[in-house]
């Protein structure tokens, strides 16, 4: 029996871990089809980064209601995944709880102090699934979410909650079994702070039934996390894992500071003073899409915020456009970069080569006058707790817009034409630009 | 009172302790004139010998670069960069954030680094140093006031507390709007919003903007950017409130209080 619920295991784990590798390394080059952006300087400062952001959740505490059940969620999540290690190595070796004669008294603390956290996750979730659902909190119900987001958000709350109760139900059949003849298997330990509560619950219950459930919730839990970690890539969820890179990653020059464009700066450069144009021996530099018309056009970067995204909408909600009615949301570009980019890595899988679909991330998904609403205010990009920078897609496909299809509402075209002309945004005079020091008091 | 262009100073061989970057806003838009004026007369009142480019000052292109142009501003960069660096200008000062953003963070890769601050922060120095003191508290005594950030000197560069500091050198009641500081709601002018039309939505960006501000029961509200002084007052107009409510700019509120 032992024999072949280890076989059954290992064979679970390894297509388990299988899968997960296969999705993440398709992740990683579909990461890797977006532009070069070097982001390898200022280690120290990313370090720190990635320990206040990702680690610690600085930003999250800007709403502290929120920030906490999350926080309750996120340690549960990374203290109760230590647990897994010995659920794994149980399952791998035929044995019941590994660890408990190692650690003698420390591991009742250590599985009791999980058993608290999973109470804790177990609330939080239901308390997400109350503000998503029932108390319908503004940026969790926005048009972006209709359909399978706001069905993805709700599986993974409810994945967690079931995940949590076969952990607690486990642990009080567990508790109920030790010491009872039949369930030597069953080694004793100190009372569980949690599910020692509850052992009355399975009182009466013969040895078999109680190994039974035992086992159930075993397997269930464990299957289940198998199955979370092969959901996570498909998912907002992944959030978990990129976070990290993401904040280590993240931009570290001053927001206001709009990316340059060397190619057009040289170009201006050559046009100004020809003599420093470099001789035109074949050495013609490949032709770069000004600005970026589809996810390949997009820094690498770019395309880990769009995978780091987990929908929360911070970004909306602060957004003065998204306010004020207009279409523009800074969540939905992240989701429709990340739609487009899981899109063109599939027709990578399937054709080999990206084969020209006749979609772009501009039009397709991206509508010009979403992009046209943007303020570039930054406070999507303050708001992100994971330092997503929506604003700078946005500029791009604006960049692309007016420099490859001279697309720009008239009001636009006749502002570049006064700065061109009258070197201001109005029709001025150039001349009168001192007109107002003629009467300073 | 005489403005000297740096060509003047140049001619006459001497060199000014800053420029003056007047931006497009401050030297056409009347309104925005007014806060030239003022910072000019602080300038002159406190005895900073100062230039201005005068016509040879171009639009730094920022509502270029931030609409997707950037071809044009790239063209204005290298014009504005060869100018500022003919004259060897080191210290630049300015009343409009978007230059400044522009001067601070962007123009440093085309080749153009100077020093450069916006007027609130220079503002602030000279209080801070006692150069500039306001007579009996200034002349808004018990007046409350309420500060709107902007966007490109708040979020952008981080610049939160150095306006705030000159507001609090009035004897006035300074109140926060609900939405301050890097949680600050833009006016709705940025990204060249400015120049044209908002797309379809239920309210404009100003109007809900200065609501925010006219909520605090502030009779003042203080700004630092021409952008969002347009934009505030006519959110206040809108509410048919001009009467009550003016929209200041710090530079307008300590000349008037000199």
């Amino acid at each position: 029996m032992h024999v072949a619920q280890q076989i059954l295991f290992i064979i679970t784990a390894i297509a388990a871990i299988y899968m997960f590798t296969k999705k993440v390394t398709a992740m990683r080059r579909n990461i890797m089809l977006g532009r070069k952006e070097d982001l390898s300087d200022n280690k120290g400062q990313r370090w720190k980064n990635m320990t206040l952001l990702a680690l610690g959740q600085k930003k999250m505490f800007k709403k502290p209601i929120p920030a906490l059940l999350h926080l309750a969620v996120y340690a549960g999540f990374i203290i109760i995944n230590a647990e897994i290690l010995e659920i794994f190595l149980d399952g791998i070796l035929g044995v019941h709880r590994l660890f408990a004669p190692v650690l003698g008294g420390l591991y009742a603390v250590l599985i009791g102090f999980f058993e608290v956290l999973a109470v804790l996750v177990l609330v939080s979730c239901l308390i997400f699934l109350v503000r998503r659902n029932i108390l319908k909190v503004r940026r969790l119900n926005m048009p972006e979410l209709k359909g399978w987001p706001r069905e993805d958000a709700n599986l993974i709350l409810i994945t967690e909650v079931i995940l949590m109760s076969l952990f607690l139900i486990m642990n009080t059949a567990d508790q109920t079994l030790q010491g009872q003849p039949g369930a030597e298997h069953y080694i004793v330990t100190v009372p569980f702070w949690v599910t020692h509560h509850f052992k009355s619950a399975f009182s009466g219950m013969s040895v078999s039934s109680l190994i039974g459930i035992e086992r159930t919730c075993w397997w269930l839990h464990i299957i289940g996390v198998f199955f979370f970690l092969n959901y996570l890539p498909y998912s907002k969820h992944f959030h978990i894992i990129l976070a990290f890179p993401n904040a280590y990653y993240s931009k570290l020059i001053p927001q206001g500071e709009a990316s340059n464009m060397p190619e057009i700066q040289n170009e201006v450069l050559y046009m100004m003073e020809p003599d420093k144009a470099p001789a035109a021996i074949g050495a013609e530099p490949e032709h770069k899409r000004f600005g970026a018309k589809d996810v390949t056009d997009l820094s690498w970067k770019n395309l880990l915020d769009a995978y780091s995204c987990t929908e929360c909408g911070r970004c909306t909600d602060a957004c003065p456009a998204n306010m004020t009615g207009k279409k523009l949301s800074p969540r939905k570009i992240m989701m429709d970069t990340r739609d487009r980019l899981e899109e063109v890595g599939k027709n990578i899988d399937i054709n080999k080569e990206f084969k020209d679909d006749g979609k772009s991330l501009l039009n397709d998904y991206i509508t010009v006058e979403e992009l046209r609403a943007c303020t570039t205010c930054q406070a999507c990009v303050e708001a992100c707790p994971v330092t997503i920078d929506p604003l700078s897609i946005i500029m791009q496909l604006r960049r692309n817009l007016v420099m490859e299809d001279s697309n720009a509402p008239q009001e636009w075209n006749l502002m570049f034409g006064n700065i061109e002309n009258n070197m201001a945004p109005w029709k001025f005079s150039p001349d009168d630009r001192d007109a107002w020091t003629q009467d300073v008091a | 009172m005489p403005i000297k262009s740096m060509a003047e100073f140049a001619a006459s061989g001497e060199t000014p302790e800053i420029l003056f970057w007047v931006g497009c806003a401050g030297s056409f838009d009347q309104r925005a004139q007014r806060i030239t004026k003022a910072f000019a007369q602080i300038l002159d009142k406190v005895g900073i010998k100062f230039a201005i480019l005068g016509k040879e000052e171009m639009c730094t292109g920022d509502p270029a670069r931030r609409a997707g142009n950037e071809f044009l501003f790239q063209m204005m960069a290298y014009n504005n960069i060869h100018t500022l660096n003919g004259y060897g200008i080191q210290k630049v000062v300015t009343i409009c954030p978007h230059c400044f953003n522009i001067f601070k963070n962007e123009y440093p890769a085309l080749g153009g680094t100077y020093e450069v601050m916006h007027h609130t922060t220079f503002l602030q120095q000279l209080i801070n140093d006692g150069k500039v003191k306001l007579k009996d508290g200034g002349a808004f005594k018990g007046k409350k006031i309420t500060y709107h950030d902007s966007c490109y000197l708040g979020r952008g560069n981080g610049i939160y507390e150095a306006p705030r500091e000159v507001l609090q050198a009035f004897d006035t009641e300074l109140v926060e709007m609900k939405r301050c500081r890097s949680n600050g709601m833009c006016c709705g002018a940025g990204g060249a919003q400015m120049f044209k039309e908002e797309e379809a939505g239920t309210t404009r960006v100003n109007f809900d903007r200065a609501e925010q501000a006219m909520e605090t029961g502030a009779t003042i509200i203080a700004s630092n950017c021409p952008f969002c002084m347009t934009m505030l007052t006519d959110g206040v107009k809108n509410k048919e409130k001009e009467d009550s409510v003016k929209v200041l700019d710090i530079a307008e509120m300590v000349a008037l209080s000199l």
